[in-house]
């Protein structure tokens, strides 16, 4: 088991590097750079010098192959240095939106778990009722509507009927609070995206719930458990959900690592100063060490979610074995 | 007797509630927006963006400014930590200015002459290693002297009428000469200034606050408490935010239709503030392609835009209102309707033009023209003003696509020369139209134009008028000069100048929109009628 972790930890360096000089070259392929937005973006003139003295102070006047292994060496010891258009460390960029990202995430998850389980389990076990079919409406709608757009509606909905009904329009506020400096604030503020990101969320757990449900059932353990007199409460909590939660997981996996940086639209439809708005930000002020420094970051968070997945693997299913 | 004194007493009634009502009131805290994501560093004389300045200003004092109680004046600039305004002396060659010596810093430390030269040497003669991004306004200053702590003195290398608005400039904090020996870099990640009020918090790509400064040198001011500013960069965030209150406004500019959404919306809660702006788009052929490089072809294309009855279509859906030549429009130097519709492109006839575009185009061997127009990725106004001209040119039949791409890869091809024609921007901050004007100047004098043409005329035309200092002979030389750029040498064209439009929550009082979204942002006479 310590040897199976080991081995998948060894495994991301290389993943880390291969993305890094992915990125690293990718970004510097973008025509313009840095100090151009940064001095001619507003449309006012500027000094052709400032251009020579803010290349040089952020160090892209020297060679690429130099700023290359300046960033994999930096990246070996865990410095990602600062960003280009800030200035400041990235643990001090990452550190100001990391925790809106991560309570979303989380939020989004439990309101995704909360739906998708339940409901998906009920179609399954409901298969072609009405109710079935009510679910699987409600599923495609969330995948096929734009979360952003839930959102954007969302927004205008509370404006309208808290009007409606104290006279005023009313809407979460627009800056961040943390939960333990003010938990109403927060939550009123959290709430609405995590429960538009959550339905996009669930709605595909609960497509892929059901469809694990309708095969586990199908399988001879469970008739046996059913010839043997079991209650059906049991059959279908201890033998035919925990079998078919391995793929749930996986796409809970796959899905809660996507919402840590891949938010760009729900965050800037809510104001939301996460992660997502910055990566989008980092790319279009071509600021490079950023964007290198996020891209390690998702990787590194995809690659230990899928970690935590293949581990949660062996709890559901005592039949895996990791060596 | 008694009517005259009942109707005195009426009279009297009627106003006393609008002049109670104009009484500023002490308190409160303003939360505005940001309509960007945060800015870089918060160093105002390194950066260029509004999101810096716009969190940066009420920090900060300047030396002199444009009257905040007559801010939409384009002459009109007053003392700000100066105690009276200098004329000239020396034949125009020397500026003195005395300095208050009533003025601390946030720390504590006396403000001094010092302390403003230092910080003006920083900005116009930047030490190695320090990127002073409006250094060029500055080529006219050769010293800058503090002889006392009292005292400031520029001398110039020659008289110009573009000095006095140049050190108006909205970015030239006063920072404190100290901090900067000992870290010229102190003030990329720091706040420390002069200004209304004091640094408070800032959380990084979220918001800025800052507190009354109670120390502040004009008695009375800030009125306020407080301010908040919250970066918000999305339109319908802003639009909501200032519906359900979560901010009374925010001092960029924002889309006719939002302002009508928010007159709809709120009613009399919200008020309006309108203003030409120092911004505009500027079409751009690149000389050195062909047919460019030819100037009938290039007229041609400035003959197809109807720019009258243009402006005032997209005026309903865009933040563009007013036909202007090269200076902008509320300036004295700028060029009167009659004067405009003199120079070709800015015909009243259009159906008259657009047959003479069709004559040149002929002419020039340029029939059926195709090309493709850079343009930037910007909606307001950009896409939309790209999108009508796409169809004024298709009316003298020239077929041309938008290229639309993001900011860096529009100003990187813009100064590799890999374009045909370009929609550019052009957005100023203090009116001053001598130095803004340099922009229409070939590319090799500087370096930021991108027609990559050469007119020895035009640059001998810019340097009388940057040396002329009579305002009356410097508005005919400006004549010459716009001649020059528009008509003879058919350089560049401006299209529809910006219009600035403010929704405002009613409660918000005693700030007047400027020209431009760079001035009157220290917020000191700000108060809040709640």
């Amino acid at each position: 088991m310590y040897q199976y972790i080991l081995k998948r930890v060894l495994l991301t360096i290389p993943t880390l590097v291969g993305a890094a000089a992915l990125v690293f070259l990718l970004m510097r392929l973008i025509p313009g750079d840095i100090c151009l937005i940064r001095l001619g973006g507003g449309g006012s003139s500027f000094d052709p010098k400032a251009l020579a003295a803010c290349h040089a102070e952020i160090g892209v006047d020297r060679p690429i192959v130099v700023q290359f292994l300046e960033f994999i060496w930096g990246a070996a010891r865990l410095d990602f240095g600062t960003s280009m258009w800030s200035g400041k460390p990235f643990i001090t960029e990452i550190a100001a939106r990391l925790p809106v990202s991560l309570e979303i995430a989380i939020m989004a998850t439990v309101v995704a778990v909360a739906i998708a389980i339940p409901l998906g389990t009920i179609s399954a076990l409901k298969q072609n009722s009405w109710l079935d079919v009510a679910v699987r409406v409600f599923a495609i709608g969330g995948i096929a509507t734009p979360s952003f757009w839930i959102g954007i509606v969302s927004i205008l909905l509370v404006l309208d009927i808290t009007n409606l009904v104290w006279g005023h329009p009313w809407m979460p506020p627009i800056d961040y609070v943390p939960l333990w400096k003010d938990p109403l604030a927060n939550l009123s503020m959290v709430i609405l995206p995590a429960v538009t990101v959550g339905y996009r969320y669930a709605a595909v757990s609960m497509r892929m719930t059901r469809s694990a449900m309708i095969e586990v059932m199908k399988e001879d353990y469970i008739r046996t458990a059913r010839a043997k007199g079991l209650i059906n409460k049991l059959i279908i909590n201890r033998h035919a959900l925990k079998n078919a939660l391995l793929p749930i997981v996986t796409l809970i996996g796959i899905e809660f690592a996507f919402l840590i940086g891949g938010l760009v639209v729900t965050e800037q439809v809510f104001n939301l100063n996460g992660v997502g708005r910055l990566f989008v930000q980092a790319v279009q002020n071509q600021d490079y060490t950023l964007t290198q420094a996020l891209v390690m970051l998702t990787v590194a968070v995809f690659v230990f979610t899928n970690l935590a997945v293949d581990l949660l693997y062996a709890w559901l299913d005592p039949r895996i074995r990791f060596n | 007797m008694r009517g005259g004194l009942l109707a005195f007493a009426f009279l009297l009634g009627l106003a006393a509630p609008a002049i109670a009502a104009e009484t500023p009131k002490s308190g409160g805290i303003l939360t505005y927006m940001i309509p960007a994501d945060g800015g870089p560093s918060l160093d105002g004389h390194k950066e260029t963006t509004y999101a810096v300045l716009h969190a940066t200003a009420p920090f900060y004092s300047t030396l002199i400014r444009v009257n905040p109680d007559n801010p939409s004046s384009t002459t009109d600039f007053v003392c700000d930590l100066c105690t009276s305004m200098p004329g000239p002396t020396d034949n125009g060659l020397t500026y003195v200015f005395k300095i208050r010596q009533d003025v601390k810093f946030h720390d504590g430390t006396k403000l001094t002459a010092q302390d403003v030269a230092a910080s003006w040497q920083r900005i116009v003669f930047p030490p190695p290693g320090i990127t002073s991004a409006r250094r060029t306004n500055f080529l006219m200053v050769d010293k800058i002297e503090a002889p006392d702590d009292a005292t400031v003195i520029f001398r110039l290398k020659f008289p110009t009428l573009s000095f006095v608005p140049a050190l108006a400039n909205p970015w030239s904090f006063i920072y404190s000469r100290a901090l900067l020996e000992k870290d010229p870099h102190y003030f990329e990640r720091n706040i420390m200034g002069s200004g209304p009020f004091k640094f408070d918090k800032f959380d990084i790509g979220q918001s800025m606050t800052g507190v009354r400064n109670p120390d502040y040198y004009f008695k009375g001011q800030p009125y306020l408490d407080g301010f908040r500013a919250i970066f918000a960069p999305k339109q319908q965030t802003r639009v909501d935010a200032i519906r359900a209150d979560r901010a009374a406004m925010e001092f960029r500019g924002e889309s006719p239709t939002a302002r009508d959404q928010l007159i709809k919306e709120l009613g009399d809660k919200v008020t309006v503030q309108e203003s030409d702006w120092n911004c505009g788009n500027v079409l751009t052929p690149n000389h050195t392609r062909k047919p460019f490089d030819d100037p009938r072809v290039r007229r041609a294309l400035y003959l197809a835009i109807d720019q009258w009855n243009g402006a005032k279509a997209l005026s309903k859906i865009a933040v563009v209102r007013t036909v202007g030549g090269i200076v902008f429009p509320g300036s004295p130097l700028a060029a009167t309707r009659d004067e405009l519709t003199q120079i070709p492109g800015y015909g009243t006839d259009i159906e008259k033009s657009r047959a003479e575009a069709r004559r040149l185009l002929k002419e020039a061997g340029a029939e059926g023209l195709s090309f493709e127009m850079l343009n930037r990725n910007v909606d307001q106004p950009y896409v939309i003003v790209g999108t009508w001209l796409v169809d004024e040119f298709r009316k003298i039949g020239v077929n041309v696509t938008q290229k639309i791409v993001p900011t860096g890869p529009w100003l990187e091809a813009m100064r590799a020369g890999e374009f045909t024609v370009t929609l550019e921007a052009n957005c100023q901050d203090v009116v001053n139209p001598i130095a803004d004007t340099g922009r229409y100047l070939p590319h090799k004098i500087y370096s930021e134009n991108f027609a990559y043409h050469d007119d020895p005329k035009q640059v001998e035309l810019y340097d009388q008028m940057v040396r002329e200092t009579d305002p009356a002979k410097a508005r005919l030389a400006m004549r010459a000069y716009e001649k020059q750029v528009l008509e003879i040498g058919a350089h560049q064209q401006p299209v529809t100048w910006w219009y600035r439009i403010l929704p405002i929550r009613s409660y918000v009082k005693g700030w007047k929109i400027t020209s431009s979204h760079y001035l009157n942002q220290n917020l000191a006479n700000i108060w809040l009628d709640k």
